[in-house]
């Protein structure tokens, strides 16, 4: 783990897909306009044999090379976690995160209610400041 | 053509839209078993067996056998897009399939693996019409001795071939020849082990046992590593095959057609050595040098030898009612719900339906093969269901089956203790295939051996008077002392063909 950068960190729940991409984009141009850290957390459930939100080996050594290009001080962490949206959240808690970023999914609210979300509790539950952003969004 | 044509009458009987209706079933509830690792025929048979003891027996046997050809197919998908073997016959799959998938060729390989499945069931289906009424004529002028020779063999072959060691195998099966004993003794009326609980003095229903330990031992096992690092699903298309893939294709599924059916019938049980039998020849024959990066022989070939063998374990079944792998026991136990006696008198007391369950089984693997193809991608989707919540349904119908047996909750108790010892058999590497056998082929023995012993007079000799009753102890003896080798030269081939391990993490 790298010094605390200057502006403190920003805490990305990060999925290898459209979601996960997009919540990185803001938060790397975050980052790099209030001189802050990445940290970008990936968790599974893990209670399912295949979950392609679970970033792969390949998926993991992408995202490192966009991490490092972008010259911002940063960090991945993988975990299984029965609490996904906690371990996001715990990781903000330690590293007293000034912003959490999310990638967030349109949905009505009966797929909500039967679906839950993980993005809700995040909102629901962090204490600093929460991005959501939506696919098709750029960082101005 | 005699067989032919009762085939053919078969075929007849089987082909009612009811019946089909059954077979669909069978082959979409297969498939989903066989999909998801760890969940097998066997125990969606166990499962089923309360809910069909409504039905016909010819309906139900129809949709077991769906069940049960579906359960092979749907273990392939899972190797080629996964590489977790859902059981041991689908190791040798997953080594080249997965690798195959890797490089793009998933299609092919599901294409080759159903395909390679159809072939090599129908052509099994049909040896076995054609073997069974023959080894059931010799075996009806069988006496109790040779019987229970027969017995002997396929537990000591089963016990000892299957699995990493025989000390466990054996463990496995004295266990399941208790589980066997329980019950009022049939010849003297005594009560055995029943602790003078009177629920058990009625013998132990298989059904509660083979659900116990397959079920809710899974179950418990699994709740036990709920949590582990999930994988990918190689994504692939509809499977479809190029001509040069079906040149290369034909010669391994005959092939491993004739290593696959002749393990079947053997009591020695299994698809894993036809399989790495057909996977070593194909390596050895192939002129393309692919192999280790993903050759199409090497999933053609031991997939139609699985399929194969999946078809000649009903030889011993239905000709000599002796049961050779797990699922060929519960289905045994489901003949006897029905009040019919497996053995071979079976063939001419129940032709009807003997010959209906063979053209079911060709029926079945038609159906599997025309939803299959299209299926494979939508199978796939089936490994993200989260287990709590599959594992959940599992456990709701294994409750359900056992207290429909009896009506009686302390079956629900049994089942729980079952679960537990599942679990510990598990956990402790016991291989579960000698236990089923043992309580099922355990009574059955013990009333061919009271007879044999009976007729001679309680003289140990007479075990001994039947010329095929000494040439299986010889059998026996020899594979005892023969073990050894067969061990080392399976390491030796073992070595050159490792499966990567699955990686487990347990939080």
């Amino acid at each position: 783990m790298s010094e605390t950068p200057a502006g403190g960190w920003v805490v990305v729940a990060w999925a290898p897909d459209v979601y996960g991409s997009v919540a990185l984009d803001w938060a790397l141009a975050d980052a790099e306009r209030r001189d802050r850290g990445v940290v970008v957390v990936n968790a599974s459930r893990g209670d399912a044999l295949v979950d392609d939100r679970f970033a792969l080996e390949e998926q993991v050594s992408e995202l490192e090379r966009r991490l490092t290009e972008s010259g911002r001080p940063h960090e991945i962490r993988q975990s299984i976690d029965p609490d996904v949206a906690g371990a996001v959240l715990d990781a903000a808690e330690q590293l007293e995160a000034k912003l959490i970023v999310v990638g967030l999914r349109r949905r009505t609210p009966v797929g909500k209610l039967l679906m839950g979300s993980v993005a809700q509790r995040i909102l629901l539950g962090a204490a600093c400041p929460v991005l959501s952003v939506k696919p098709g969004s750029v960082p101005d | 053509m005699e067989n032919f044509e009762l085939l053919m009458g078969g075929l007849e009987s089987a082909l009612t839209p009811m019946n089909l209706l059954y077979a669909a079933i069978g082959v979409l509830l297969g498939t989903f078993v066989g999909v998801l690792p760890g969940i097998g025929p066997a125990m969606a048979i166990a499962l089923l067996l309360p809910v069909t003891y409504r039905l016909e027996p010819t309906s139900a046997f129809i949709m077991f056998a769906g069940l049960y050809y579906g359960g092979m197919y749907g273990g392939s998908t899972t190797s080629i897009l996964l590489n977790t073997p859902g059981e041991s016959a689908s190791v040798m799959t997953a080594l080249e399939g997965n690798r195959m998938a890797r490089a793009g060729r998933g299609a092919q390989a599901l294409a080759t693996a159903a395909v390679g499945s159809f072939v090599a069931g129908t052509i099994g289906t049909i040896l076995v019409a054609f073997f069974s009424p023959a080894l059931a004529d010799v075996a009806v002028e069988l006496g109790a001795p040779s019987y229970f020779a027969l017995m002997v063999l396929a537990l000591v072959m089963t016990t000892t071939v299957l699995g990493t060691s025989a000390l466990r195998g054996f463990a496995a099966l004295f266990l399941g020849l208790t589980i066997g004993l329980v019950g009022l003794d049939l010849n003297t009326g005594q009560p055995r082990l029943t602790f003078g609980v009177t629920q058990l003095v009625d013998r132990l229903d298989i059904v509660v046992v083979a659900v116990g330990i397959f079920a809710l031992g899974e179950a418990l096992w699994v709740a036990a590593h709920l949590r582990r690092r999930p994988a990918h699903v190689i994504p692939v298309g509809r499977p479809w095959l190029s001509r040069d893939d079906w040149g290369r294709s034909w010669k391994p599924w005959l092939r491993g057609t004739a290593f696959g059916f002749p393990f079947g019938a053997l009591p020695a049980g299994g698809a894993e050595i036809p399989t790495f039998l057909s996977y070593l020849t194909e390596r050895k024959l192939s002129k393309h040098n692919e192999f280790g990066k993903g050759a199409i022989e090497g999933v053609a070939g031991p997939e139609a030898a699985n399929n194969a063998s999946a078809a000649g374990m009903f030889v011993p079944m239905l000709a000599l009612g002796l049961p050779v792998t797990a699922t060929a026991a519960v289905m045994l136990s489901a003949l006897q719900g029905y009040g019919i006696t497996p053995g071979p008198q079976l063939m001419t007391d129940h032709a009807d339906l003997v010959w209906t369950l063979l053209a079911s089984l060709l029926i079945g693997n038609t159906l599997l093969l025309v939803l299959n193809l299209p299926l494979a991608p939508l199978w796939a989707r089936l490994l993200r269901i989260p287990r709590p919540q599959l594992y959940a349904g599992i456990l709701f119908f294994a409750c359900l089956g056992a207290y429909a047996t009896n009506l009686d909750p302390f079956d629900i108790g049994l089942l729980v203790a079952f679960g537990l010892l599942g679990l510990m058999m598990r956990r402790f590497g016991l291989p579960v295939l000698p236990l089923i056998l043992g309580v099922i082929l355990g009574p059955l023995m013990e009333t061919k051996l009271r007879e044999a012993l009976t007729i001679s007079g309680g003289d140990y000799g007479g075990l001994l008077n039947e010329p095929l009753a000494v040439v299986v102890y010889v059998l026996i003896a020899l594979f005892i002392l023969g073990r050894p080798f067969i061990a080392r030269a399976r390491a030796r081939a073992d070595e050159s063909a490792s499966v990567e391990d699955e990686k487990e993490q347990v939080h």
